[in-house]
């Protein structure tokens, strides 16, 4: 799985972060979002799948080829 | 045949679930727009502002095998039968039924050229294109979408004025302190704020070209927005025994009647922690209801027991909030400093935190929304 986030379109919401603390964090001053594994390990996935659905923006898009 | 009626981001995403958790039968989405789905809350502030192309408030439809039908109302519902009527004259028989018909915008009587309202994608087009030209903008309720416009409006160098009957700009959402607050971020954008006034008509001969005030006052205006909040869309649902007190009115599973579930911003669900049915017009829970909804038609349901979380930008203010903020909630602020532009306030009603509200300090203000819930 390849992680990739679009930072125009985050709202800062950080629902990413509260479900995969260890692929996302945000930024201090204004919030969006930054990737922190471009390829996460496989027992994350689920987690960062669930990120990429609630996103608000859906900033987050997911390569699982 | 699962039926969805409503192709916005709620519809969408109770047909993205249902493939995703498995359901292969035939499915058919009915959006009333001929835009293929898209998001709402940039329309008001990157389309509007013209940041963004239009084209990049696309959302991600890939769905697997899905009946488009756009450009097509649902007029008339059966849940007996089974059966919805349709705006084109045919009836589409179906086996489980989402609806997903979100709300409208509430309009003033006029028929008025250069009054408008915003919500959808050919709204925001025509709007925007008015905006260019004008030089006195009036916009008519100060709400999130009221305020988002007029920050927009001003930074493209119009005259902007905001009329709202309550004391405040956003004070439904969040009370008076942090509406005055908001009130003041405007004023020092030069939009002027016309406040516990209400508005008593528009005027012009064919294209409006004034506010009337209940004070008598009288508001130059090239063009008009109306943002006074939405009504639900459920009149093609009178009569058919549904109960609509409160738009669609579900349990918390989001049922509405057997075979027969609702999300978005037409539904109102039973919210298992609050005891009491309520209904969120936020982009966040279109999605997460969205879900919701589609599990409970598959049989995998769960009671729905989400935490909102909404936003608003304006000027280079983004605020930020988690949970709900009942009238009698009283806000303190618990990080940064409202001195420095910089801070995230605990709203606390009946002894515990129900929601954060966040200005400019996002991390923070996601970090305190782990308090939601707990005794104050």
């Amino acid at each position: 799985m390849k992680v990739v986030v679009d930072q125009d379109k985050c709202v800062g919401a950080g629902q990413c972060v509260l479900l995969a603390p260890d692929v996302f964090d945000q930024r201090d001053e204004d919030g969006v979002v930054v990737l922190l594994q471009e390829f996460p390990p496989a027992e994350l996935h689920d987690d960062v799948r669930q990120a990429a659905r609630v996103c608000p923006a859906l900033a987050i898009e997911l390569d699982e080829q | 045949m699962i039926a969805v009626v409503g192709a916005s981001a709620a519809g969408l995403t109770a047909a993205q679930t249902l493939r995703r958790e498995g359901y292969t039968g035939p499915l058919t989405v009915i959006g009333d727009e001929q835009h293929m789905p898209y998001d709402r809350p940039p329309l008001s502030k990157q389309v509007l502002s013209g940041v963004w192309e239009p084209s990049k408030v696309s959302l991600p439809s890939t769905v697997e095998d899905v009946d488009w039908k756009l450009g097509v109302r649902a007029v008339g519902l059966d849940v007996g039968g089974r059966r919805l009527a349709l705006s084109t004259g045919d009836s589409l028989d179906y086996d489980k039924l989402v609806v997903a018909t979100g709300v409208s915008p509430r309009r003033l009587p006029s028929s008025l050229a250069g009054v408008h309202t915003l919500r959808t994608l050919d709204d925001a087009l025509a709007f925007k294109e008015e905006l260019a030209a004008a030089r006195s903008v009036v916009i008519v309720g100060a709400g999130f979408m009221g305020s988002e416009v007029a920050a927009v409006a001003s930074s493209l160098g119009a005259d902007v004025t905001v009329v709202d009957p309550l004391a405040a700009p956003m004070i439904r959402q969040f009370g008076p302190w942090l509406g005055d607050l908001v009130a003041k971020l405007h004023a020092d954008h030069g939009v002027r704020m016309r406040l516990g006034v209400g508005v008593s008509g528009l005027v012009g001969s064919g294209r409006v070209s004034a506010v009337e005030l209940a004070d008598g006052t009288s508001l130059p205006a090239d063009v008009v927005l109306v943002a006074i909040g939405s009504v639900p869309n459920t009149s093609w649902l009178a009569g058919s025994g549904l109960s609509l007190t409160d738009g669609v009115d579900c349990d918390s599973l989001c049922r509405a009647a057997p075979n027969v579930v609702a999300c978005g911003d037409v539904a109102s669900w039973t919210h298992p922690v609050q005891g009491r049915r309520i209904r969120v017009e936020h982009r966040m829970n279109a999605t997460e209801q969205g879900m919701a909804a589609a599990r409970t038609l598959l049989g995998k349901g769960s009671p729905y027991s989400p935490i909102p979380y909404f936003w608003t930008d304006q000027y280079d203010v983004k605020i930020q909030a988690y949970g709900t903020f009942p009238v009698d909630a009283v806000p303190s602020v618990a990080a940064g400093d409202v001195g420095t532009g910089r801070f995230a306030a605990v709203y606390v009603a009946d002894g515990r935190v129900t929601g954060v509200v966040g200005w400019n300090l996002p991390r923070e203000t996601r970090q305190l929304r782990a308090r939601i819930g707990e005794p104050a």
